[in-house]
């Protein structure tokens, strides 16, 4: 029973042991980030985060905590490397990515560290699956150096209002221009397509507005097709905070509740496109 | 122009334009005296829809700012569409709904109010167009079924949506047909085919008023056909109001569907397909065939200023004319060059004659009986000889 060995071995032989009884909590959260194939895994004592990046210019995180798993072990400070990140999805899903009410897939995750593979053991219904995935050489990722004290403007929304704004997007339109400010129009969502333009206009004193904090007039201009992927994280989650900085540097952070009620947090960071030009309101 | 539209009128609203934008691919944009009009084309001219809105419709309704004229404009459907692309937000999140036209920027504003105070703002680019008219007169028709949309809807609900063409006639026992054919490769043109026929009776109906003619509707060869492409349109529109009544005009004039209320009138005007099939056979039933009255039964069609000697273009003229008060300089463009003046009239001699000599199980022509213009220009307008070739053509590899 060559497959069933590494149950079988010392769990002090591994770098990273990590038990869920349902896994559709890691799989949801990996999903809001897999725009690109490759991801890398960052596992700490508190949790591991996984980064997906894009053109260097955009970068998402999934960060899950220790607290989510029901077993969680790194014996050393700090296990990185990288993955393929739609094997890793279909792996998790190999039982089916919307199991029978009542069933739950439990997953134990195993990596031996560098150069190993990353060993998944999914069970349900008494049927266990065996999946390694090599891993590769993890590559540096982006510091974006965001830093919460040069936040400029900040706002939380709940997500139900943003939904079906990103969803609608024109996409005809090279970039999404966002606008923040203390003063009319607050917040604002511009696209200039080949129709014509179109701005989303939400007032501070909505119902959606969780928190209005915006000190200056903010205009900043980001590719579109590089935000469209954060919808997949949009329509997960409850409430989005949307910061900018002083160079106009644009975070979104979805906070996304699990089929158990936990929170988890997903975080998009873009750079601003080029200077604003003066053109249409 | 500036209206605004409240409640569950802007979700009819958007339903119109869904329908709309099953037909044409731009949308012409008329502010009028007596409401709003929003027309499409389809771009073989074949098809062509409607809608009014009556200024009751909205809740404020201004065709032209004081003083001025009224503007009238062509957008893309796409991008008028967009703005309602999901009817089912629109009706649970929007309020109301303002259009203007001709304010300081030159585009058509729609604004939306959301829930929550949440407006989204769509300028769109536009042209300046002339007025989009089809000539039709619904009172001319010489047939009628009048039924709830719901009935047609269902009827037509089990075609394909991509069927190129439907055919529908009305049987003997006053029974309405919708049939669709099958391509000739299959099958020989012996045996081809009715695919489906869906037989309503007359009950299922509010009105079957077949005009003239005993039982059987049509002169004689009991057969409408026509695309059907725009009648997936109808269907969306059964939410909006109760009766679609479809006017049938003579075999070889287009089909009216129309949707009306006290606040909108809806036109669909579909082109039918010459129809010399009928004389096959296997298409033609005995029992219709038997039924048929002679050609020289029905009555001699009203002749209007727009009938003319031309069988292809007698049931229809679209064109683009400029207001009839001639308040403009604009040019009152005929795209019919022997539309006018009408001459005499006798238009189915020439063609009856032409169809008589078909022979037997002659394939379908799918040849438009009726197009609003287009087909009868093009002798006259396709470039003489071949054009010149820009690139020479690539060897055959190898």
């Amino acid at each position: 029973m060559p497959l069933l060995t590494p149950q079988i071995q010392d769990e002090n032989d591994y770098s990273l042991v990590a038990s869920l009884d349902n896994v559709r909590n890691l799989s949801t959260i990996l999903k809001a980030i897999h725009f690109r194939e490759h991801a890398t895994c960052f596992a700490t004592k508190n949790g591991i985060k996984v980064t997906v990046e894009n053109a260097k210019c955009v970068q998402a995180n999934a960060f899950i905590q220790a607290g989510i798993f029901q077993e969680f072990i790194v014996q050393e400070e700090s296990v990185t490397f990288r993955i393929n990140l739609t094997v890793l999805l279909d792996c998790l899903s190999i039982f089916g990515s919307s199991p029978m009410p009542g069933t739950l897939t439990a997953l134990r995750m195993c990596y031996q560290g560098y150069g190993y593979p990353l060993m998944l053991f999914l069970e349900e219904g008494g049927v266990v699956t065996v999946c390694k995935i090599n891993t590769q050489e993890p590559e540096e990722t982006l510091d974006f150096d965001f830093c919460s004290t040069n936040v400029i403007n900040k706002i939380i929304l709940q997500s139900e209002g943003l939904r079906e704004a990103f969803s609608e997007l024109d996409m005809t339109s090279e970039v999404l221009q966002i606008t923040m400010s203390p003063d009319k129009p607050y917040f604002r969502l511009s696209t200039f397509g080949n129709a014509g333009s179109s701005h989303l206009d939400y007032p501070k004193d909505s119902d959606l507005m969780e928190s209005f904090h915006c000190n200056q007039t903010q205009v900043n201009r980001y590719k579109i097709s590089l935000l469209k992927p954060s919808t997949k994280a949009l329509v997960l989650s409850c409430k989005v905070s949307i910061r900018t900085d002083n160079r106009g540097f644009l975070s979104l952070q979805y906070m996304i509740r699990n089929e158990d009620g936990q929170i988890c947090f997903v975080e998009y960071y873009c750079c601003p496109d080029e200077e604003v030009p003066e053109s249409e309101s | 122009m500036k209206c605004l539209v409240t409640g569950g009128n802007v979700k009819v609203l958007g339903k119109a334009v869904h329908s709309l934008s099953r037909i044409g691919d731009e949308l012409y944009l008329e502010p009028l005296e007596d409401g709003l009009s929003l027309r499409t084309v389809n771009s073989s001219r074949s098809a062509y829809a409607c809608f009014l809105f009556a200024p009751l419709f909205f809740q404020q309704y201004q065709a032209a700012a004081p003083g001025q004229e009224a503007l009238r404009c062509k957008i893309l459907m796409k991008s008028f569409l967009a703005v309602f692309r999901s009817l089912a937000t629109v009706e649970r999140s929007v309020e109301k709904c303002c259009i203007s036209l001709g304010g300081r920027s030159s585009r058509l504003v729609v604004q939306l109010h959301c829930k929550y105070g949440v407006r989204k703002t769509h300028n769109l680019s536009f042209q300046d167009c002339e007025s989009l008219q089809a000539v039709f007169d619904p009172a001319l028709c010489s047939n009628v079924l009048r039924a709830p949309a719901r009935v047609l809807g269902e009827a037509v609900l089990p075609f394909p949506p991509a069927l190129a063409e439907v055919t529908l006639g009305i049987g003997c026992g006053r029974r309405v047909i919708l049939r669709s054919y099958q391509e000739e490769e299959e099958a020989g043109p012996s045996c081809s085919c009715l695919h489906r026929q869906h037989r309503q009776s007359h009950g299922d109906r509010d009105e079957h008023r077949a005009g003239g003619f005993p039982a059987v509707a049509g002169p004689g060869r009991g057969g409408h056909h026509f695309l059907p492409q725009g009648i997936p349109g109808t269907p969306e529109l059964c939410g909006i109001r109760k009766l679609v009544s479809q006017r049938l005009l003579r075999c070889t004039r287009p089909a009216i569907f129309a949707v009306s209320d006290s606040l909108l009138d809806g036109h669909f005007v579909l082109a039918t397909l010459s129809e010399s099939d009928l004389h096959s056979p296997a298409l033609c039933s005995p029992e219709l065939r038997r039924l048929a009255p002679p050609l020289q039964a029905h009555s001699t069609p009203h002749l209007d200023d727009f009938a003319n000697d031309d069988i292809d273009s007698y049931m229809i003229a679209m064109e683009t004319t400029a207001d009839s008060e001639g308040s403009r300089a604009v040019p009152s463009i005929s795209l019919f060059p022997g539309l006018r003046p009408p001459c005499s009239p006798g238009p189915y001699s020439e063609d009856n004659e032409a169809e008589a000599g078909t022979q037997p199980g002659t394939p379908p022509p799918k040849k438009f009986r009726s197009l609003f213009f287009g087909s009868i220009l093009a002798p006259a307008h396709s470039p003489p000889g071949p054009s010149p070739v820009l690139a020479e053509d690539s060897e055959g590899e190898g």
